[in-house]
């Protein structure tokens, strides 16, 4: 039997996955089977290394890593593939809702984006007693966790202060569910103090929502606006992300010389080795893979245009350290002045190479640069700008130390506060912390509450107990488990007290 | 004028356990109490530069210059080899702040901030520092909104307390028992002006919070807790009251010997207290 063949018969075999987990770890395995895009030699090394990285997406992108369809279209017109009228009520709207996202494709084949649901729904909403609301939406938010059980699926409400997003947080901190992971985008001023202290409470309760701050995120989108996806992805409506590839910073740190090296010479070298990664991925799914003729375009619920290229970094505190030494300093990232501006240092130079390169078939012509969270198997290395686990300072000075990060990371930044729980008899103290990390620039706020057993892994959800059960008997309904039991052996994650990261998919079958 | 400055243990800026919302605490050095149960006894006494602990430390951050122990913080690993040594339970590794030291503070972390707590050690020990400080937020256009609270064992002499009560907005008192021999035994002081400033304080409208440690054998007999209750009830029944549990964490001395106050005892005595009429006792969300 072939290599091939005894890694697909290993995973029909394997006892701790369950079919559909099969079937998903199948088809990467036949995909990753097929040559990959046609690389130059330099961008090829460089992959193999793992400087850059693709996020173990695939040989043949053949869908977008992220859509965010605009689900008003179902909502408003229905669809002649899927053979939809225009919603009248509540239960249609719900009921068209839960059918779309079956439709939509992901890297993870589940949707990573299920909507501003507030704005979605409200419009069916005004002859639905309070009651019956809770309901309908409890129902709705059982079946998310139980038919796409994969914790990047994410739903956003806010800002405005409205029944549709109270109800949803209410539910979502009584179910304690995974999934769906959930967003509040908050705005000083059109959301209410009400429900900005309901969120707060909400994850004291649950440690969600995450909080999203809508002045930063909204310039930077048209009419359309933009949801958040997945692990704080912050991305077009309407459109959503082609791809997402990314740098491992330590790895540029550790093959310069000093400093002046990194800057001159090295870091300008990978940069440029991963848009030319990013552009090839981009040219099999633009030009080969045929995407765009899905009926998702024709009804215009996606637009081609309108989907950006993540262009992401990870690892920078290994990298600021590295060059600290290599310097002979020994202040470390995150609690050294100098190794912090060194690190705001570097997010500069990477957000204006990304600006000045332009990209074809990318929205808006131009990549947008992302602080990214991190795979289950990202051995030593820390995701995005974030300080390790473990080592973190108090928040505030958490916050103080990373703020400066958040203006160069459009396309999301997400750190994790990891609190203890004496703040759950305080809710005053974390709305503070919020409204302070937020008046400080930091465009998205996540925090982990330590006697929760619902906890953030690197952004998606994990349920301490499962994964408990996981290592105890093997075998989990929920995708995320298996990640979250990874990252917590490799990535010391559960030896911060709490804690939140932000992340997106168990890419391969590692057995 | 001598402007006044703080000798301080520690600063933090979060702090969700020192009052309402997030907190910038100030831990000022030195206590008028001793008493055996403190998890923190490194705050008791103000260094006398007896020298002992220098020899001892690892790093080489301590050092005699002209008969004063200095720190360095930026070569201190934080062992806390020097507090284990001290034959006075001082702390070698104090810092002194002047009034706008910590208008600095405050500026710089303003956003996160609801107010400021000065706890201990014992703050009360260094009142005129509070006094200036207060009143210079209070009169600062930009602090003006923080509240400014104290952390206190209550041994404040009653004319002392009126001059810090204006510009100060709640205090947390600690009553550590209401039998005169037993708080003596547990404090080495008389709790009479202990009482007398929680009835002042809650006259005054300053009194946020009533702390009550529980150690097994010692505070929670049947006859303190009534006492307690009944205290508490010819203030205001519904006035905060926290029951705190004695563990060893941080404990040095005889007080190792005595045993834990367990979840289960904290939580029955709480429901005493809630049957008897309290309308707001709170017990500790963690045991460490
Ligand atoms: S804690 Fe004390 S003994 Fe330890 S390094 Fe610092 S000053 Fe020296
Ligand atoms: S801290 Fe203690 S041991 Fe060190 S010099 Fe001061 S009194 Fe002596």
């Amino acid at each position: 039997m072939s290599e091939l063949l005894k890694r697909f018969k290993g995973i029909t075999e394997d006892p701790g996955l369950s079919f559909t987990q099969k079937a998903r770890y199948l088809s990467l395995e036949a995909e990753n089977s097929l040559p990959y895009p046609e690389l130059d030699e330099e961008t090829a090394k460089a992959l193999e290394e793992r400087v850059i990285c693709d996020m173990y997406e695939g040989h043949a992108p053949f869908k977008p890593r992220y859509v965010m369809p605009d689900y008003s279209v179902v909502l408003e017109k229905g669809s002649v593939f899927l053979e939809l009228e225009p919603a009248t009520t509540l239960d249609e709207a719900i009921n068209a809702l839960m059918i779309a996202y079956h439709h939509i494709p992901s890297v993870t084949n589940m949707p990573v984006f299920i909507g501003r649901l507030d704005n979605l729904l409200l419009p069916y909403c005004e002859d639905v007693s309070d009651e019956d609301l809770y309901k309908k939406l409890k129902l709705f938010w059982r079946y998310l966790d139980r038919v796409l059980p994969d914790a990047f699926m994410h739903a956003n409400v806010g800002p405005t202060d409205n029944r549709v997003a109270r109800t949803i947080m209410r539910i979502d901190a009584e179910l304690k569910q995974i999934a769906p992971n959930l967003t509040f985008i908050w705005d000083p001023q059109v959301s209410s103090d009400e429900i900005f202290s309901q969120a707060c409470l909400s994850i004291i309760e649950c440690s969600k929502p995450h909080i999203a701050n809508n002045p930063l995120h909204q310039p930077l989108f048209d009419e359309h606006g933009y949801g958040i996806a997945s692990c704080y992805n912050v991305l077009p409506l309407c459109g959503g992300a082609s791809t997402l590839t990314r740098i491992n910073l330590h790895e540029v740190a550790r093959r310069s010389k000093d400093t002046a090296d990194f800057f001159e010479n090295v870091l300008p070298k990978y940069i440029d080795l991963n848009f030319r990664l990013t552009e090839a991925r981009i040219d099999h799914l633009f030009n080969k893979s045929g995407f765009f003729e899905s009926f998702l375009v024709k009804e215009g619920w996606i637009s081609k245009d309108r989907f950006t290229a993540m262009y992401g970094i990870f690892a920078m505190a290994q990298c600021v350290d590295e060059l600290q030494a290599k310097e002979g300093h020994s202040g470390k990232y995150g609690h050294d002045e100098t190794a912090n501006q060194l690190g705001h240092r570097i997010s500069e130079v990477l957000y204006k190479a990304v600006e000045a390169r332009p990209m074809e078939n990318v929205w808006r012509g131009k990549a947008m640069l992302h602080s990214q969270a991190g795979l289950s198997d990202d051995n030593g290395c820390t995701p995005g700008v974030r300080i390790p686990y473990g080592s973190e300072p108090d928040p505030v000075t958490h916050v103080q130390a990373l703020a400066e990060h958040h203006a160069f990371y459009p396309s999301g930044i997400s750190e994790i506060l990891t609190l203890d729980e004496t703040i759950e008899s305080n809710p005053a103290a974390l709305e503070q912390l919020v409204k302070g990390a937020f008046q400080l620039g930091f465009r998205e706020f996540s925090a982990n509450i330590s006697n929760n057993d619902l906890v953030r892994i690197t952004g998606y959800m994990v349920r301490l107990s499962d994964i408990e059960k996981f290592r105890e008997c093997g075998g989990s309904r929920i995708n995320t488990t298996v990640l979250g039991a990874e990252a917590a052996e490799k990535g010391k994650i559960l030896d911060r007290a709490p804690r939140v990261m932000s992340h997106e998919l168990a890419p391969r079958y590692s057995q | 004028m001598n402007l006044p400055r703080a000798t301080v243990s520690k600063v933090l800026k979060f702090s969700c356990v020192d009052g309402p919302g997030n907190r910038l605490v100030l831990f000022l050095q030195g206590c008028n109490f001793a008493c055996p149960t403190c998890h923190n006894p490194h705050t008791m006494k103000l260094c006398d530069d007896c020298g002992d602990c220098v020899s001892e430390c690892p790093t080489g951050a301590l050092a005699i210059v002209q008969g004063k122990v200095l720190h360095d913080p930026s070569i201190c690993d934080q062992c806390d080899k020097c507090l284990d040594v001290c034959p006075i339970n001082a702390n070698p590794k104090v810092t002194q702040y002047s009034v706008d030291d910590v208008l600095a503070l405050l500026y710089k972390n303003k956003p996160f901030l609801n107010g400021i707590t000065v706890s201990g050690g014992e703050a009360t020990t260094q009142l005129k520092f509070i006094a200036a400080l207060f009143t210079a937020i209070k009169s600062d256009e930009k602090l003006k909104d923080l509240t400014c609270f104290i952390d206190s064992n209550g041994y404040l002499p009653e004319a002392a307390w009126k001059s810090v009560l204006p510009v100060t907005d709640g205090v947390m008192l600690d009553i550590k028992a209401f039998d005169d021999t037993l708080h003596s035994t547990l404090t080495t002081r008389s709790n009479e002006r202990v009482l007398t400033s929680a009835k002042l304080l809650f006259k005054a409208d300053r009194l946020t919070e009533l702390r009550y440690l529980l150690i097994p054998e010692r505070t929670d007999s049947s006859k303190e807790i009534n006492a307690l209750s009944e205290f508490v009830q010819t203030l205001d029944a519904s006035i905060p009251l926290r029951l705190n549990a004695f563990q060893h964490h941080g404990v040095k001395g005889e007080a190792l010997n005595w045993p834990a106050m367990k979840k289960p005892d904290v939580e029955r005595i709480a429901v005493k207290l809630r049957e008897a009429g309290l309308k707001n006792v709170m017990t500790p969300s963690t045991y460490l």
